[in-house]
């Protein structure tokens, strides 16, 4: 594959209810991305937008941002129904072709509108499992049990995560959650759906995130300090919770497999982990040993506007590399729940 | 890089009001094992999976590719969901093109479907509001544009309207069998939106599409003749804006130049043997053929006046029968792009247009913002074979 890197990057802090539409909030996000990227709205020869129409509770709900990407005259788009992650694998996808050189890949979503425990629901088997109106918590605590019940975590290194995440955000502008009290404090918390605390739970946010791809030509010629799309892909597992081992992380193993994460070692990881026990589940999947600095931005426990999170997690993994001076990144984002399907990026500088 | 994309499998449901017998992941599988057989491949030999559809509030499942992930054989394996509006069809098989033509993938399953009869259909395109105008509330003040515009008589909606509705007779796969259907039935059917009477509309149908789509290598070991790729495009400009013109929307325009340069076609009209377009509603074969430069201001109408896009006629228009024969929504688009192939490849049966090697497909959606296309031919050389 044609390297492709990433030359511009933009996040919107993550918030508990926005006041701005979703385009209304999606366009600086844009229009920042496309600033730092040092390219013109008119050098964009290909976009890709990733949102969910049961967010907004409305059909349609993604045609309205195309006004924040301001189609005229008309552009060469496409819409994915999944996290800004797969808009991004899109773009890069359409890069390969060598007939255009930049490339936008953006994610938005509006969760405060609605109520996640009704919405969810409706992501799982409409034959035998919506019914039960298992809700993310619900999903995510049966997983936790099971890692609890095998012996591959405790609650106490949940808290531990949870503690780390909320304090590495504290230094990130675009985090909702920022700073926590002692592990020893949240564990005196009751669980919110046993065996989770609340600081095991993601906040329920509104936000959006955008990349600008470029090739390599171009990427060189307008940035000093590219970050290169090393190897991407992503990978499903069953829908059925009981068809799978939710201890182990599969698809995220193949994904990083396949994107090529141990051709060098990590040195920061940016991993979609909504629920706290999820993030050592995808470290053992990726084979990420304690020198790697899992989620200094605070991860999706400090900010979740989900189909932008796992967008925001490669533009965070990059802002490492361009920003941080580190050498080589990976970010990782998800969909379904208990991880069913997962995508590795690896990044790395120069 | 960018490598010849053929399709060796092509596969469909029966259309139906109501597809009771199956579920939703079964419908889809319906459409997915035909494409397979079709190209004599197995599960295992897919690569990655592209899913499409249109809104997941039309049948009340969210992400529907998380649920379908074990029907479609994505398991293991990347599976990616598009949503274009109505386009959808269309763009899901042109990322599903992509993914072959890159090299990322060699053998790419993709499907399309809608199972309508799970959900409210006007409610849905009316932006999931009550009170909506529907989708022909939204199209039709634009057709009695452009028949002012263009200066057409009234029954050139009824001739488009039993065209597809016989054509859609030589298709078993087809919603609406309606083989006698008239003009004069057409005409006195009850007016749903001014100037669209009923048997001008598009049906509501539960069903699904699907395409196996290759390399050159997958090709030459494909059972049947293979479709070539020659040309894609894709274009979406605002649905309202001052200034903007719905009737031969710029997005419209510049997309069908940009397939027809990619596919080598100066002159579509001669060097198109078939073509499927997105015609919902009667009145929108005219609007394409000169909204896409097929014919020139006014000679729309006139093309089907003549005849010229009947099945027998110089310029074959949805010999399947088209989006106003079955209409399941995310996969109507996929339905244009499946047909146009499977007439290149000369196995369409009964509505097969004889020696038709150059297809040209379209899909469009939204407030007719959203546009896909593809030109695909018998052999790579289809096009210049026609100069």
């Amino acid at each position: 594959m044609d390297d492709i890197a990433i030359i511009g990057y933009a996040q919107s802090p993550s918030q508990r209810r926005a006041e701005l539409t979703e385009p209304q909030f999606l366009f600086p996000v844009i229009s920042e991305a496309i600033e730092r990227a040092n390219v013109e709205r008119r050098d964009i020869g290909f976009t890709c937008a990733g949102s969910c129409d049961y967010l907004s509770g409305q059909t349609f709900a993604f045609v309205m941002n195309l006004e924040a990407v301001g189609a005229w005259p008309p552009i060469s788009e496409s819409h994915v129904e999944m996290d800004g992650a797969w808009a991004l694998y899109e773009a890069w996808v359409r890069l390969q072709h060598g007939d255009i050189d930049v490339a936008l890949a953006f994610g938005s979503g509006k969760s405060s509108p609605g109520d996640p425990s009704e919405i969810y629901p409706l992501q799982l088997d409409p034959y035998t499992l919506t019914p039960l109106g298992a809700d993310p918590v619900s999903m995510a605590a049966l997983q936790a049990r099971a890692m609890l019940d095998k012996g591959t975590i405790t609650e106490q290194e949940m808290a531990e995560i949870a503690v780390r995440s909320r304090t590495n955000a504290a230094n990130n502008p675009y985090a909702q959650v920022r700073g926590s009290g002692d592990v020893d404090t949240l564990l005196r918390e009751p669980y919110v759906t046993a065996p989770l605390r609340r600081h095991d739970l993601p906040p329920i946010s509104d936000g959006a995130s955008a990349v600008v791809l470029a090739t390599a030509d171009k990427a060189r010629a307008v940035c000093e300090r590219p970050v290169w799309i090393r190897g991407i892909d992503h990978r499903i597992e069953p829908h059925q919770p009981g068809m799978r081992d939710l201890t182990e992380s599969i698809s995220t193993r193949q994904a990083g497999r396949h994107a090529g994460i141990d051709h060098g070692p990590v040195e920061v990881a940016e991993l979609s982990a909504t629920f706290s026990h999820q993030e050592k589940l995808l470290r053992e999947a990726l084979g990420l040993g304690d020198e790697v600095q899992v989620n200094p931005s605070g991860g999706a426990l400090a900010a979740n506007p989900v189909m932008a999170v796992g967008l925001a997690r490669i533009a965070e993994a990059a802002r490492a590399i361009s920003e941080r001076g580190v050498s080589r990144a990976l970010a990782h984002a998800t969909s379904g729940q208990c991880l069913q399907q997962n995508l590795v990026c690896v990044l790395e500088g120069a | 890089m960018s490598r010849p994309a053929a399709i060796v499998g092509i596969g469909q449901t029966k259309h139906k009001k109501r597809r009771d017998d199956v579920s939703l992941p079964g419908l889809v599988r319906e459409a997915a094992q035909r494409a397979l057989d079709d190209a004599e491949l197995g599960w295992t030999d897919i690569d990655a999976v592209v899913l499409g559809k249109a809104p997941d509030p039309f049948e009340g499942v969210m992400m529907p590719e998380l649920s379908m992930a074990d029907a479609l054989g994505a398991v293991g394996k990347p599976i990616m969901r598009v949503h274009t509006a109505g386009s959808v069809g269309g763009s899901t098989a042109l990322v599903a093109t992509h993914l072959v033509q890159t090299g990322i993938h060699d053998r790419v399953l993709t499907v399309a479907y809608e199972k309508q009869a799970e959900g409210n259909a006007q409610w849905g395109l009316a932006g999931g509001r009550s009170g909506g105008m529907g989708a022909g509330g939204i199209f039709a003040p634009w057709m009695r544009s452009y028949m002012a515009r263009a200066g057409a008589p009234e029954h050139i909606g009824w001739m488009v309207a039993v065209k597809d509705r016989r054509n859609a007779a030589k298709n078993p796969y087809a919603h609406l069998q309606m083989p006698n259907l008239t003009i004069d039935e057409v005409k006195d059917s009850p007016m749903l939106w001014d100037p669209i009477h009923w048997h001008e509309s598009c049906p509501s149908s539960d069903g699904a599409c699907a395409m196996v789509i290759t390399t050159e290598d997958g090709a030459a070991r494909s059972p049947h003749p293979p479709a070539w790729v020659l040309g894609t495009a894709m274009r979406s400009e605002l649905g309202t804006f001052p200034g903007r013109d719905p009737v031969r929307p710029q997005a419209g325009v510049e997309c069908a130049h940009l397939v027809y340069e990619a596919a080598g076609i100066r002159d579509p009209r001669q060097q198109v043997d078939i073509a499927e377009l997105y015609v919902p509603f009667s009145w929108y074969e005219p609007m394409w053929l000169e909204g896409h430069d097929i014919a020139g201001p006014g000679e729309g109408w006139r093309m089907v006046e003549s005849g010229e896009t009947q099945i027998d006629g110089s310029f074959p228009v949805n010999p399947s029968g088209g989006v106003l024969s079955s209409n399941p929504i995310g996969a109507s688009g996929m339905l244009r792009f499946a047909e146009t192939a499977l007439q290149v490849r000369g196995r369409a049966g009964e509505h097969q247009v004889p020696d038709a090697t150059v297809g040209l497909a379209q899909a469009y959606g939204g407030a007719a913002q959203y546009f896909a296309m593809w030109v695909v031919g018998s052999t790579l050389d289809a096009v210049d074979q026609k100069r």
